[in-house]
C-alpha cells in the first residue's frame, strides 16, 4: 500500500563562497580549455572532493548539503526542521527544481506544485482575477483547470469585492490572501510549502494550516513543510526530517526530531554573572536544567548563587514575556548566610513564547539588589491541550475549575 | 541510511520526474514547455494589458513610435543629408526598414535580459524558462503586427496616389522573413542573457550596440548605395539580407539574391540552436550566481 512518492539519494549541494567564476572572460576560457580540451583537473572541483568536515574553514566551498538520503512516501505530512543556515531552502530549491544539486538523484512520483513565496508573479497593473490566471500558470495549472476553480479560489480568498480591481490598490493582507487561494487550489500529488505562514493575521495562518492539514489528511496528498513554527510542525506532520549543517541529523516521529532539535539550540546569554562580585548579593543564576528550549511541561530550575548576606531578607523572582511584561512574582524567605538556592518554575503552566526572570533581594519596603532581564529561554508548546489550535492562547496556563 | 520506510519495494516504481546534476547539452524540455502554453498566453496578454493601463492613448503608442521615427528620418537621412532610397518614396522607405528593425531590435534587447529581469521570479518557481523569451517574441509580434497595419496604410495611400512601385512574388516570403527575425532576435538574445548572468558589462553593450547595428543595417540606406568599401560588412549583418528581402517583396527594389537570405537562414539557424543550448545550460544553475 505504502508508495515511495520522494526518493533522494546522495544529494549535495556545493556553493562557493566569495566571486563567483574567476571574474573575467579570458580566464574562465582558460579554465574551461584545460578541463574540457586538455582533461586536466578543475582546480576548483580538486579543492572541493577534498573538502571534509574537518579542514572546511580552509576551502572556499561549502556544503549547503551533502550526502542527503531519504524516502517520503505517498501522503504522508513531513516537516522540515534545522537552524537558520542548515539546508533547509536548499533542499526545497531542488525539489521544486529552481535549482539543480551538484550531485545525487532525486525520483519523484506525481505533480510537484511548490511554493516557496506567496503571489511569486503577480503583476501589479493587473486585476484580482487576471492575477489568479496569470499566477496559477505560473505554478503549473492549465488555463482550463483554473475556469473551474475560478469561484472556489474567489470564494477561499475572501477578497470577492475586489476581485476586478488592480491588486496595486490591495492591502497587503488581500494580497496575500488571493495569492495563497490560488496556491492551496493547485492539483498536485505533491505540495512543497516553505514558511508561508508568517506572513498574514492569525486568522488566515489558521485558515492556511487548515487548508494544509485537509491537503495531506484528507486527499492524501504529500505535504513538505518547511517552518521554525513548532507547534504548526507538530500538529500538521506526523515526520519530520533534522537538517544540521547540511547533513540529515535524523529523520522520525516529529516529537522525537523537535525533542532533538531544541537540544541543538544554542546557549548564549541564559547565565547571568554579577561584573563585581563584593559589591551585589546576587553573583550569580542560571538555568539549573538548560537545555535550549522547554516544553510546556518540561519544569524549569533556575539556581542562584549568593554572597554571604549577614541578614534575614527576602529573595523574588519575577517572569517576563516578550514584552517585557511582569507575567507573576514568586518569593522567598532567606536565612541569613544561604550561599545557594534553588527556585522551580512548576511544568504546565508556561505557554510557547520567548521569557526571561528578574531577580530582586530586599528586606521590607527595601530593595537592595535588582537584577532585571536575565536568562532568556524558549518555551515550545505541542504537548499542552491547548496546542491544537494555532490560535494564541497566552503566555500562562491556569487550570481554572469549571462547574 | 535513515528512510521512513525501512521496508524496500521491490517492484520498481515508475518516476514521473528525476532530478539530477548534469543532464544532456541537448535536453531541451520541448514538452513541457508545450505544456505550459497557456502560460505563454497569460504572459503576452499581461505585457499588452500593462503596456498600455493608465496610459491616455493606450495601444495608440503603438503607432506613435514608428510614425515619429519615420519622420524624423524623412527629415535628416531623407532631406539633409540626401541619402538614396532606391527611387522610393522616402517615408515608405524608412518605414519599411524601421518597422522590421524594431521588431528584430525589441526581441534582441527584451530577451537579452530575462534573466536579470526574472531573477525573483525564476527563483521561486519552476515552469519551463524558454517560455519567458517565447512570450517577448510574441508580445512584440502583437505589436509588430499592429505597425504592419500602419504599413500597409502607407502602402495603400501611395499606390492610391499613383507612385510607382513594384509588389511582387516575393512578397509571400513575408511569414518567413518574420519567424527569421524573431528566431535570430530570440537566439541572440538568448545567448546575450545566458552571459549576462555572469559577466554584466555585456548589458551595457547590448543597450547601444543594438543602436549601432541599426546602422550597420540597411534601415536609412538601401545596399545598392552603400560604400563598396563597406559593403562586405554590412553584408556581414544577417539584418541585411532580411531587410532588404522585405523591401524587395513590398517595394519592388532592393538586393536580393539567394546567397544573401541564404546567408541570414544559416546564422539564423546557428544562432537559434547555440541560444537555446546556452540558455538552457545556464538556466539550471543561474539561481545560484545570478
Amino acid at each position: 500500500m505504502s508508495n515511495t512518492a520522494i526518493k533522494v539519494e546522495n544529494l549535495s549541494k556545493i556553493y562557493r563562497l566569495g566571486e563567483i567564476g574567476t571574474g573575467t572572460i579570458s580566464r574562465d576560457m582558460e579554465r574551461w580549455f584545460k578541463t574540457r580540451i586538455l582533461k586536466q583537473e578543475d582546480p576548483f572541483l580538486k579543492i572541493g572532493e577534498s573538502n571534509d568536515r574537518a579542514n572546511k574553514g580552509a576551502s572556499d566551498i561549502v556544503y549547503s548539503l551533502q550526502d542527503i538520503n531519504f524516502e517520503i512516501n505517498q501522503g504522508d505530512a513531513v516537516g522540515i526542521i534545522g537552524r537558520n543556515g542548515a539546508g533547509k531552502s536548499t533542499l526545497l530549491k531542488i525539489l521544486s527544481r529552481v535549482t539543480t544539486p551538484t550531485t545525487g538523484k532525486i525520483n519523484i512520483k506525481g505533480r510537484v506544485a511548490s511554493l516557496l513565496e506567496v503571489g511569486t508573479g503577480f503583476h501589479p497593473e493587473l486585476t484580482g482575477r487576471e492575477n489568479i490566471y496569470l499566477n496559477g500558470a505560473i505554478l503549473g495549472m492549465r488555463k482550463r483547470e483554473i475556469d473551474r476553480k475560478l469561484d472556489e479560489i474567489i470564494d477561499f480568498s475572501g477578497v470577492e469585492r475586489y476581485i476586478d480591481t488592480p491588486v496595486k490598490r490591495y492591502s497587503s493582507g488581500m494580497y496575500v490572501r488571493l495569492a495563497f487561494a490560488v496556491a492551496a487550489h493547485l492539483e498536485s500529488e505533491i505540495l512543497i510549502v516553505d514558511e508561508v505562514l508568517a506572513v498574514g493575521d492569525a486568522e488566515f495562518q489558521k485558515k492556511c494550516l487548515g487548508k494544509m492539514g485537509e491537503v495531506s489528511k484528507g486527499e492524501g496528498r504529500t505535504v513538505l513543510f518547511v517552518s521554525h513554527n513548532m507547534a504548526a510542525i507538530s500538529q500538521l506532520c506526523k515526520k519530520s526530517i533534522l537538517l544540521k549543517h547540511g547533513q540529515l541529523d535524523i529523520l522520525d516521529d516529529t516529537r522525537l526530531v523537535i525533542n532533538q532539535y531544541i537540544n541543538l539550540s544554542n546557549n548564549e546569554s541564559n547565565v547571568y554573572k554579577a561584573k563585581e562580585e563584593d559589591q551585589v548579593y546576587i553573583t550569580e543564576v542560571q538555568i539549573d536544567n538548560y537545555k535550549g528550549s522547554f516544553f510546556h511541561s518540561d519544569e524549569i530550575i533556575f539556581k542562584v548563587k549568593l554572597q554571604d548576606i549577614n541578614f534575614n531578607c527576602t529573595i523574588g523572582m519575577s517572569l517576563l514575556n516578550s514584552d517585557k511584561t511582569k507575567l507573576f512574582t514568586s518569593i522567598y524567605s532567606l536565612e541569613a548566610h544561604t550561599k545557594l538556592i534553588f527556585v522551580k518554575i512548576p511544568r504546565h503552566v508556561l505557554m510557547e513564547g520567548k521569557f526571561s526572570v528578574d531577580f530582586a533581594v530586599f528586606e521590607g519596603e527595601i530593595v537592595h539588589e535588582y537584577v532585571d532581564d536575565i536568562c532568556n529561554f524558549d518555551v515550545i508548546d505541542i504537548d499542552s491541550d491547548l496546542s491544537i489550535y494555532s490560535a494564541n492562547t497566552g503566555s500562562l496556563k491556569i487550570n481554572c475549575t469549571w462547574h | 541510511m535513515k528512510t521512513i520506510n525501512e521496508q524496500t519495494n521491490n517492484h520498481s516504481p515508475e518516476w514521473d520526474l528525476v532530478i539530477e546534476p548534469q543532464s544532456s547539452l541537448f535536453e531541451l524540455h520541448l514538452a513541457d514547455v508545450w505544456r505550459y502554453r497557456d502560460l505563454l498566453w497569460l504572459l503576452v496578454k499581461r505585457d499588452f494589458v500593462s503596456f498600455y493601463k493608465q496610459t491616455i492613448l493606450g495601444p495608440l503608442w503603438f503607432f506613435i513610435q514608428p510614425l515619429f521615427t519615420t519622420i524624423i528620418f524623412t527629415f535628416i537621412f531623407g532631406n539633409l543629408a540626401g541619402l538614396s532610397t532606391d527611387g522610393l518614396p522616402q517615408p515608405l522607405f524608412y518605414m519599411a526598414g524601421i518597422t522590421a528593425w524594431n521588431y528584430f531590435a525589441d526581441c534582441l534587447t527584451k530577451t537579452s535580459t530575462v534573466f536579470r529581469d526574472n531573477a525573483n521570479i525564476f527563483g521561486k518557481v519552476y515552469f519551463p524558462r524558454l517560455i519567458m523569451p517565447l512570450s517577448i517574441v510574441v508580445s512584440n509580434l502583437v505589436r509588430f503586427g499592429v505597425q504592419m497595419i500602419l504599413f500597409f496604410m502607407m502602402v495603400g495611400y501611395y499606390a492610391f496616389t499613383g507612385v510607382d512601385f513594384h509588389m511582387n512574388i516575393f512578397v509571400l516570403l513575408f511569414p518567413v522573413l518574420v519567424l527569421m527575425m524573431a528566431l535570430l532576435g530570440l537566439g541572440l538574445g538568448l545567448i546575450i542573457t545566458a552571459l549576462t548572468t555572469k559577466y554584466r558589462d555585456l548589458a551595457f553593450l547590448i543597450s547601444f550596440g543594438v543602436q549601432l547595428m541599426m546602422y550597420a543595417t540597411t534601415v536609412i540606406y538601401p545596399l545598392s548605395a552603400a560604400p563598396a568599401k563597406y559593403k562586405w560588412l554590412i553584408e556581414l549583418n544577417p539584418m541585411t539580407g532580411i531587410i532588404e528581402a522585405f523591401r524587395y517583396g513590398f517595394l519592388g527594389e532592393g538586393v536580393m539574391t539567394m546567397s544573401t537570405l541564404g546567408y541570414s537562414v544559416v546564422v539564423t539557424i546557428v544562432s537559434l540552436v547555440l541560444g537555446v543550448v546556452i540558455f538552457n545550460k545556464t538556466e539550471k544553475t543561474f539561481v545560484d550566481t545570478v
